[in-house]
Parts: structure tokens; sequence; C-alpha cells
């Protein structure tokens, strides 16, 4: 194999508003390897390869592609220079052809009439070079993802690409698929190419990468040869060190069952079943896409489901997000800015918006109770406002979510879903989100955790779920001390013990 | 943290106060321009004159906070003075055929609402279909031809006086503004409106019933668009079927020039007012000092796509601000 360097990236630095994302991070691809990215969600991967991609600037550090050192590049150039990025949702045109597909900004003229005869023969021919067998003439929105895939791959060889970054190719591919997915990466080493191949599928890495780089929050932890790391070692470079014992940890469980879901299936998951204890935290970890999310709106009435959830022991049927909170469940969703918050809205109307009925009288809202019960609450959880007028858009991502959570103290709830309770929240803030939720449990209630900080997770949660592509893997209890990163990373990668 | 806080307030202040400087800049020019423009006679006939629009901006303004647009109220108007003509004509009194006329104007406002919040079309579509279709009807039913011959009592509502001053159709036109207030800033339904319009999916997952909600904005609207059918008829006292045309573009131009964002979720009823009053007196203004119709229709057209111009601006700025806050976490205290 020829060991030439292609890309060089070394020491890049990103910020976003101050906050570091990418400290000293180097990355170096050889010619001809299939490079394997490895990290968490939130170790910085994404926003390494967009920079890769010239979709967003460096603040720091140096990228050598192909030997020559290069300054800031667009988008545009990166494609130039033969830098092709493959992205989870897919860049093509759904209503155009295959053929319009590929020749899409490099189409061949004839005078000024396109020469269709020409682009047709060109797309023939680089399928023929990947034994690929697509009709150029189908539309590309019925093609299933993993043909669209591959349509995507021979354009990114039409721009004569040296380096083909694929970000979590495998997400939607069969088992089938994936072999031949795999086939292409081959051809491209072939033929000298280079491929970045992000994934979290730990054995998917272990068969196609040559080489692999751990990220870990927005640091370089290493990079080693595949041959010589186990499979053990990469999860611990990923998760890092042990967890310190800096969670409130409540361990309020007792022993009734508040919420017992049974065969529960829909778009994403397929069979869950647990139940939840009165006073217990039961997290849910996985990797995103695994179906967590889904797995709580269900519950909460946010999605269609099948299957059967009983609350407080009696089977009830969720259609509406209304019928959740009659059941007295509340879902604290992960993205706080287009799910969690009314951004335009005060502090006080955010807080109240689900609980007006009992604040009004026939339509009108009882102000004086309106502004005793969000006193009351600002107080409570010492949120920092200037005024309950003010906007919540206004507020830190911290005090923005202790601001959803007492929406729904307001509605007695006591079921509580936590999707990502602390993402996008500085340490600080999250601890006061901890003592929250702890406080939340040894008042007799109940919280489902998901979080894709296993750390967290760990330190909070008395059992915890675990998914793989919608799927439960199995539940570890923390009383029998079952709970180890290790155990949980091996399950949410789809491994059995 | 804080000066964001009070510049923001400025910058608030400053903007809902630019369209009250217009309107006095406005009010300034024509007075200089006009020879009694200023005559309390002129001013109440200005004000008649503004009801029946004004009416209609406040339907439009609950459908622009929720993010929504209804293009078919010139329509409903129309529906509704031919409906209401029709009937006085069939011997109805003058009562029912007012109420059948409103409630007409309500069903079309209804079927709005379904195919909007249930169906799912873009309201700018749908509303668009609803208008076409309305005024077809409308055309279709009086063959085109005005309607003569009602009570003379009727003229009251368009014509009248109160205390021998006070025109009857501005009276009802407050009455429709205080209870729109009341329903917007102290009901709880007000405030579901603002939240529809702010973010749809956050309302949802607070448990309220946002396609019923969106509906009733629809059926608020075709209210008021009835009520005006009815007031316009008795002004006009002959039931024209092309009553009502154009109405949509001058309420939707008065609602967004009064701070309603086009993309929903923000807005007051004061500055409605404030708009609807702008629009009023450019049209008797420019009427008074000669400018032909046709320039006020061009000028009109200019004004709107400025406010929104303004409006989407403004909006997008915000938007950045988010995109930016949440890609470096929302974490700046």
């Amino acid at each position: 194999m020829d060991s030439a360097k292609m890309l060089e990236m070394k020491g890049i630095c990103k910020y976003f508003s101050g906050v570091k994302a990418l400290n000293n991070v180097d990355l170096t691809v050889r010619k001809g390897e299939v490079h394997a990215l490895l990290g968490e969600n939130g170790a910085g991967k994404s926003t390494l390869i967009k920079i890769l991609s010239g979709s967003l600037e460096r603040d720091a550090g140096e990228i050598r592609f192909d030997g020559i050192s290069r300054g800031k590049y667009s988008p545009q150039a990166a494609i130039a220079m033969g830098i092709s990025v493959i992205y989870q949702e897919l860049n093509l045109i759904p209503e155009m052809t295959v053929e319009e597909n590929l020749s899409l900004g490099k189409e061949l003229n004839r005078g000024v009439f396109l020469d269709r005869a020409a682009m047709s023969r060109r797309a023939v021919e680089i399928m023929k070079t990947f034994e690929i067998d697509i009709d150029i003439g189908a539309q590309v929105g019925r093609l299933s993802v993993a043909y669209q895939q591959m349509v995507e791959i021979l354009k990114a060889m039409l721009n004569n690409s040296q380096l083909v970054v694929m970000d979590e190719p495998s997400a939607t591919l069969t088992n089938s698929e994936l072999k031949v997915l795999f086939r292409i990466i081959g051809e491209l080493k072939q033929q000298g190419k280079s491929v970045i191949y992000i994934s979290h599928r730990l054995e998917e890495i272990e068969e196609i990468a040559d080489r692999v780089t751990i990220l870990r929050d927005g640091e370089f932890v290493t990079t080693r040869d595949m041959c010589d790391v186990s499979m053990k070692e990469l999860i611990h470079f990923m998760v890092g060190h042990e967890v310190s014992e800096e969670y409130p940890a409540p361990r309020a469980a007792q022993n009734e069952v508040v919420l017992s879901v049974s065969h529960l299936r829909n778009g994403r998951v397929r069979d869950v079943n647990f139940e939840l204890h009165r006073g217990e935290i039961l997290g849910i970890a996985g990797l995103v896409g695994a179906g967590r999310t889904e797995i709580a709106r269900s519950i909460f009435g946010a999605d269609r489901y099948e299957g059967e959830i009983r609350v407080h022991g009696e089977p009830v049927k969720m259609r509406t997000p209304k019928d959740g909170i009659r059941r007295r469940i509340a879902l604290i969703p992960e993205d706080r800015k287009t799910q969690g918050a009314l951004l335009d809205m005060t502090v006080a109307e955010n807080m109240t918006i689900s609980c007006l009925d009992s604040l009004s009288k026939g339509p009108f809202i009882r102000k004086k109770a309106e502004r005793e019960l969000v006193d009351q609450n600002i107080g409570k959880l010492r949120i920092r406002v200037s005024s309950p007028r003010q906007k919540i858009k206004n507020l830190s991502g911290g005090n923005q979510q202790k601001v959803i959570v007492t929406k729904w103290f307001a509605t007695n709830s006591d079921i509580m879903l936590f999707d990502e309770p602390t993402r996008g929240i500085d340490v600080g803030a999250k601890h006061e989100i901890y003592e929250i939720m702890s406080s939340i449990v040894k008042s007799g209630k109940s919280i489902v955790m998901i979080s894709s900080e296993l750390p967290e997770l760990i330190g909070m949660s008395d059992r915890i779920l675990v998914m793989y592509e919608g799927q439960q893997m199995g539940i570890l209890d923390e009383a029998e001390g079952e709970i180890t990163q290790e155990l949980i990373m091996t399950l949410a990668s789809g491994k059995k013990e | 943290m804080k000066n964001n806080v009070t510049s923001e307030r400025t910058m608030e202040f400053i903007k809902q106060n630019a369209i009250v400087l217009v309107l006095i800049l406005e009010f300034i020019f024509f007075t200089i321009n006009t020879d009694n423009f200023l005559s309390a006679s002129n001013l109440f006939n200005v004000l008649r004159q503004v009801s029946t629009t004004g009416i209609v901006c406040v339907g439009m303004t609950f459908v622009m906070i929720t993010g929504g647009i209804d293009l078919s109220v010139g329509a409903e108007v129309g529906l509704s003075v031919v409906v209401c003509a029709s009937l006085m004509v069939n011997g109805w009194g003058i009562l029912p055929a007012c109420i059948a006329a409103i409630l007409a104007a309500m069903l079309v406002g209804f079927i709005n609402g379904l195919l909007v919040a249930n169906v799912g079309i873009p309201s700018l579509i749908a509303t668009l279909g609803t208008q076409t279709a309305v005024r077809g009807a409308v055309y279709i039913w009086t063959n085109c031809l005005p309607i003569f011959g009602f009570p003379e009592e009727f003229r009251v509502l368009g014509q009248g006086y109160i205390l021998g001053v006070i025109p009857v159709p501005v009276v009802i036109m407050l009455c429709v503004l205080i209870l729109a207030w009341v329903y917007i800033n102290m009901t709880k339904y007000g405030r579901y409106t603002y939240a529809i319009g702010g973010n749809e999916e956050v309302t949802r997952l607070s448990g309220i019933k946002v396609k019923v909600m969106k509906n009733a904005t629809y059926v608020i609207s075709g209210f008021c668009a009835g009520l005006a059918g009815v007031i316009l008829l008795s002004r006009l006292f002959s039931g024209q079927p092309r009553a009502g045309i154009n109405y949509e573009m001058d309420a939707i131009t008065a609602v967004v020039l009064g701070g309603v964002s086009v993309t929903g979720g923000a807005g007051r009823l004061s500055g409605v007012i404030v708009g609807f009053l702008i629009i009023g007196l450019l049209s008797n203004g420019f009427t008074m000092m000669g400018v032909n119709e046709y320039w006020q229709t061009f000028l009109k057209g200019i004004i709107l796509l400025t406010a929104v111009g303004l409006d989407v601006r403004s909006v997008s700025r915000r938007k950045k601000q988010v995109v930016i806050d949440a890609d470096s976490g929302g974490s700046a205290q």
C-alpha cells in the first residue's frame, strides 16, 4: 500500500462564540486507506468534517491536502480539490434521473445544447467501473436509500475526488446493502483513493477500516492501526475515564409500578418493554437514531404507537399530548429551541401554557393566580430572570430548561420524560438540573431520562435500558452492579454480550 | 446580556412608534395639501370608511398571528352582502337576514379552517381557492346583477349616527375591537393563538388543541368579514355581487403595517388600528387631492411590499440570532 499522505489536518481548533468545539485535533489520512473517525455524540466529528469540506472555517490549525498547504476554502473549492463528503441526508435531487443527477454541474454540451448521449455514455461507464447495476434513466427519488447512496458515491467519482468522506453511511442500510457498500469502498481503495468512514458501529469499523482516529469532547485522543487495537480499547478511548461521583444519585426507587410499557412499537422502535417505579430514574441509553426519543414521544402521546401502556395499572391509549398530560405525564423534549420553548413568548407565558385551564375562570386567565404561580416557580428553582415578562429566548440554556421543567410542575406531572435534559447547558447549570431531577424523584415522582452522555446517565439512573436500532437490548440494574460504560457501549453498538 | 435586553426594548419601542410617526406625518401632509381634510365631518367620514376594512382587519389579525393568511375575506364580504340582500328582498326581517349573512361567511371561514388545519393545505392556497369559489358562487347566484329594495330602517347600520355625530359603523367597529382585545389579551385562547404562531409543535406538545384553535381563527375572520359585509350593504344600500373585491389586500397591508409578523406569533391590535388608519387616511386624502384610484392601488402595493420586506428582514435576523445561540449551546450568561 502506498503510504503517502493524502490529508493532514494539524492542530485544528474551532470555537463557537467562545466555546471550544475542537481543540488541537489532528487527522492524517494516507493514500488508499479507509480511515475511521470515532467518537461519541458531541465529540466533534461533524465539526471536523465540516471544516474539511469547507462549510466551516477553522480558527487555528493547518490543512495539507495532496501535499499542498491549504488556506481558507469554500465547499465548492473543496470539491474542486477532490474532497467529497457524503452526508446522511443525501444531496440528490429526487425528481431527476440518475444520469441527470450524475451530470449536474458537469453537463456536456454540443454547441448550446446538452449532449445527452455523451452524458449517458459517461454515466454507464462509471457504473461499469464500479460494477453497479442501476438504470440511469430511473428517477432517483424512487431508488432505495442504498442505491441513492451509490449514486452519490459515483457522483463524487465523476468529480474526480481523491478523498471521500462518508458520514454514517450504514445508518439506513440492510446487511446485504452494506456488503455492496463495502465492495465499492474496496474498489475505491484499489484506485488509490482515500475514505474517511464515520460510524458508531464498531463491528463495521473493525471490518472495513485500516486505521482509526478517536475524538472525545473536541479533543484528539489517538490514532491507531486497526490491527493493533481491540474493541475494548476503542470503547475505552471513546468514553474516557471512569465516572467520578459527582451526581446526586438519588436512589429513591420504591416498589410501586407507576408506568408499564409492553410491546411498544412505532415507526422507529419494535417491542419495547419496561416498568417504571415510583421515585425511580430509568435511563435510556443508545446512539442517535436508536429510537430513544421515539419511546418517550409515544408514551407522551406525541406520536402514534402500537402496544400497551399502563399508567398506575390502568391501560390507557395516548392519542395526543393532551392525553399524556391528563395522565400526568410530562415531556421535556431534547431540542429546546424547536420543541421545548416558545422563544418569542415570555418566561411566564412559557411556564403556564400547559396549565392555563386550571388558571382560568371560564375563558379568562386569572392574571393574579398566574403571577403567583410563576413567582413561586421562579423562586423554587432559582431561575435567573430579570422579570417574568422577559422573553425566554434571552435566557441561558440552563434557565430555559428550568422554565420548561416548571411548566410541568404546574400540571402536577408525576411521570417526567427528560430527553437530553442537559444538552447545550454549561457545567454549573447541569448540576442544578441534576439536583432538580433528584428532588423530583425524592418527592415520589418518577423520571425517564434519555441521554447521550453516559457519565450523567450512569450517575443518575437506577436502571438503564439500552436501545440499538429500535431494538431493546436489555435493562441494566444499578443495584445488581450491572451498569458499566463498557457494557452499555457494547449493547448500544448492537453486540450481545 | 442586560445591554442586549435594553437595546432590544429600545428597538421595539422605535419600531412600534415608527408606525405612529408615519400616521402623524401622513396627517400633517394631507392637512397642508387639502382644504378641509382636518374637519370633524371629514374625519368621521374617514372613520366610517375604514370601519368595514377595520373590522375585516381584526379577523385577519387573528389568522395572521397564527402564521396563516386569509385571502378569502373579500369574497366573504361579497357573500355576506348578497345573502343579506336577497333574504331581505325575499321578505326576511332585517335581523334574521343579517345573522344568516354573517353565519354564511363564518361557514366559509370554517371550511378554510378545515382545509388549512385538518387537510393541511397552505393557508395562502386554501383561501385563494375558497376566495375564487365563493366569489364564483356569488356571481352564479345573482347572475352578477345588483340587488335592490330593502326596508328603510336598514340604513341605520351603515348610515346612521349615534348622538347625532358618531357614525354607527364606527361604534360597531369599536365594539369589535374591544371584544378582540379582550379575547387576545385576557383569555387563554388568545394566548394559544400567539403560541401557535410562535411554534406550532411546541404548542401541540403543551397539550393544546392546535387544529381547533387554528380553525377558530378562520371562523373569527369569517365573522368579521360577514359583519363588515352587512354594514357595507347598508351603506351602499345596493347588493353588489362585486362588493368586497380587494378587501384582502387592504386588510393584509394594514395588518402587516401594524406590526403583525407574516410568519406569525407577534403583533398587537393597537398596531393594527394604526395600520388601517394609515391606509384609510391615504385613500381619503388622495381622493381629496384628486389623485386617481389607479395611483392609489399602485401605492398600496408598494406599501405592502415595503412593510412585508421590513418584517421579513427583522424576522430573519431574529432567526439567525437563535441559530448562533443554538450552536454555542445557548449558554450565554
